[in-house]
């Protein structure tokens, strides 16, 4: 990679340079601003939880994290039913779908994306590369609900015809309707990663006498690896935010089990399906805001963790070159 | 009736200029199910009427009640009849007799594939299935095949009367999937040889309404515009208007027109029953 030293904004010298400098800069603290004040608000709407008695009495972090009787006396289990005599929300059973459908979905989409990625990088003819990327690309201008919908109306009758699966609508249904919307993400910045890598590794790599699949494999994919992890990390934070697939596609049965032919309801598409009738400060309502501030930390903790990981092993190449 | 409530508050003013300036609104509020179709019928009214307000709010049958009983409001929407006490209730603090006024009718049809031998459920059986004591077809009378069954989101009406009707309050099973709209639940049901599932009386293919049983002794009756208009579907209900005293001035203008072919008109477009025409 090339670095490009750039004057510092302040000795810029025309007005007309200083003023887009400003503006520029002023657009991004706004990004960083939004994303602040929505966490603030989404927290802000969270926190009753944790402060009031009111909500206590209805939901506490107890009553969300522990299994719960359905009646007295009955035994206790975790479940998720809002609208009840007695409302139970726990959250369990959803971070237990949440997770195993974004894993489904990116257990199929990554390596499909990045081995597609390395070929149009590395094997394909130009015109062929011509073609793939640009089609691969246009998969995530694909709203997401038609994809949701796809699922719903025939992938889901497939898979059942194929596998026998007691319910269509399932863990596996949702992921592989979600692969379909991480795949070109990771595919778009994985190409990217390999396509520069500097011409030089390969030319050194074949001269070595290394034919192209050795190139490709050894040479190409781990010094673009930081980049590929990148997209892995923007792959799996889109699946585990993403609505509209699973809401259509999961069943949004909250059953708490690790068979991936379960159906499942995840955070997103409860939030989704119950926050827009839900009575405002009714203990629901902080319940599905604590929901989002969850999926919240989680994403951040995620990129962070990424982001970190990614820059170890940047590190480590620039080391080892 | 807790959660699941909609709180939609709908305020038109006339026709802006300085319409409404004297007029007082005429306040609507109560049952959830009711409240697209009382928006609906407020809407075309206002539409029609330059001049009146009405507001239209939801919260539940109960919240209604209680605001009719505190003067909260002129007129109840409510998707159950009122108590004899809540109606005791208003005759000793306004000296008046509560008007009920049943405004629409609303049906909820079970369907199954079409491929499916089942020709009739009892309640009692509907209500094993959703909440998972009745597992296989087996039991029915059907093929040896789980049950898959699906219901409504639990912000939608549909799904509040099911529960409180078929269901007696009791909490769904675990294992019933929940899809957004009456259109997803008829096309998983179309979809699935071994689904059941519930809502407004569709017409899609592949599905079949069946015929329901009060209980395991009584007829079968399938559900029409007829079986449900003579409250022989047991998974029907009237949808009422609550008044204190005989309405009058703006708010028996409003009711009078619900009532009328226009209003009835609405019930149909929004989904429900109109009442038999006398």
């Amino acid at each position: 990679m090339t670095v490009v030293r750039l004057p510092r904004a302040g000795f810029a010298g025309s007005l007309s340079d200083r003023l887009a400098s400003i503006v520029i800069r002023g657009s991004a603290f706004l990004a960083i601003l939004s994303l602040v004040l929505i966490f603030i608000f989404i927290g802000k709407e969270a926190l009753p939880i944790l402060t009031s008695q009111e909500v206590q009495k209805e939901a506490s972090l107890s009553t969300l994290f522990f299994p719960q009787p359905a009646k007295p006396g009955a035994r206790p289990q975790y479940m998720w039913q809002p609208v009840s005599e007695v409302p139970k929300y726990s959250v369990l059973p959803l971070f237990v779908s949440t997770l195993k459908v974004t894993v489904i979905a990116v257990f199929f989409a990554i390596p499909l994306a990045v081995a597609a990625a390395l070929y149009t990088a590395e094997f394909a003819h130009p015109w062929v590369r011509e073609v793939v990327k640009p089609a691969i690309e246009l998969l995530a201008g694909i709203p997401s609900v038609v994809i949701g919908f796809f699922c719903l109306m025939v992938l889901a009758g497939w898979l059942q015809q194929v596998f026998g699966w007691t319910y269509r609508l399932n863990a596996v249904t949702a992921g592989l309707g979600l692969s379909l919307a991480v795949i070109p993400i990771v595919y778009t910045v994985a190409e990217d990663a390999f396509s520069s890598v500097p011409q030089t590794f390969r030319e050194g790599s074949l001269a070595m006498g290394a034919s192209s699949w050795q190139t490709a494999w050894r040479v190409v994919l781990p010094a673009a690896m930081p980049g590929v992890l990148a997209a892995c990390v923007l792959g799996f934070g889109r699946a585990i935010g993403e609505t509209m697939i699973v809401l259509m596609a999961s069943g949004n049965a909250a059953i708490l089990s690790l068979s991936p032919v379960d159906s499942i309801r995840t955070f997103s598409a409860t939030i989704a399906a119950e926050l827009g009738e839900v009575v405002v400060g009714s203990a629901h309502y902080h319940v599905l805001f604590f929901l989002g501030a969850a999926l919240f930390v989680l994403t951040f903790l995620l990129n962070l963790f990424g982001h970190w990981w990614v820059g170890r092993l940047q590190k480590k190449l620039q080391g080892a070159s | 009736m807790p959660g699941a409530l909609i709180v939609v508050t709908l305020i038109v003013s006339g026709c802006g200029g300085g319409s409404g300036t004297g007029a007082k609104a005429v306040t609507v509020k109560g049952s959830d199910t009711m409240v697209i179709l009382g928006q609906r019928w407020a809407e075309t009214y206002m539409g029609e009427h330059p001049g009146t307000r009405i507001q239209v709010t939801g919260g539940g049958s109960g919240t209604g009640i209680a605001a009719l009983i505190n003067g909260g409001t002129d007129i109840c929407e409510a998707s159950r009849p009122m108590k004899d006490r809540e109606k005791e209730q208003v005759r000793s603090r306004h000296g008046k007799d509560v008007k009920e006024i049943p405004v629409a009718l609303d049906g909820v049809a079970v369907y199954i594939n079409e491929s499916s031998p089942i020709q009739s459920l009892s309640e009692p059986q509907i209500k094993g299935i959703y909440t998972g004591k009745i597992t296989n077809w087996r039991d029915l009378g059907g093929k040896d095949q789980k049950i898959v069954a699906y219901s409504r989101e639990n912000n939608s009406g549909t799904y509040v009367f099911f529960k409180e009707h078929v269901l007696g309050n009791e909490d769904f099973a675990r294992e019933i999937q929940t899809l957004p709209g009456t259109a997803a639940v008829a096309n998983a049901v179309a979809k699935d040889p071994a689904s059941i599932g519930y809502g407004g009386i569709a017409y899609a293919t592949g599905i079949r309404a069946i015929a329901v049983k009060r209980d395991e002794n009584s007829e079968a009756v399938h559900p029409s515009l007829e079986t449900v208009r003579n409250g022989q579907y047991p998974l029907s209900r009237s949808l009422f208007f609550y008044t204190i005293g005989e309405p009058d001035g703006e708010v028996k203008a409003f009711v009078d027109w619900v009532l009328g072919p226009e209003g009835q008109k609405i019930c149909e477009a929004v989904g429900y029953y109109p009442l038999v025409r006398k």
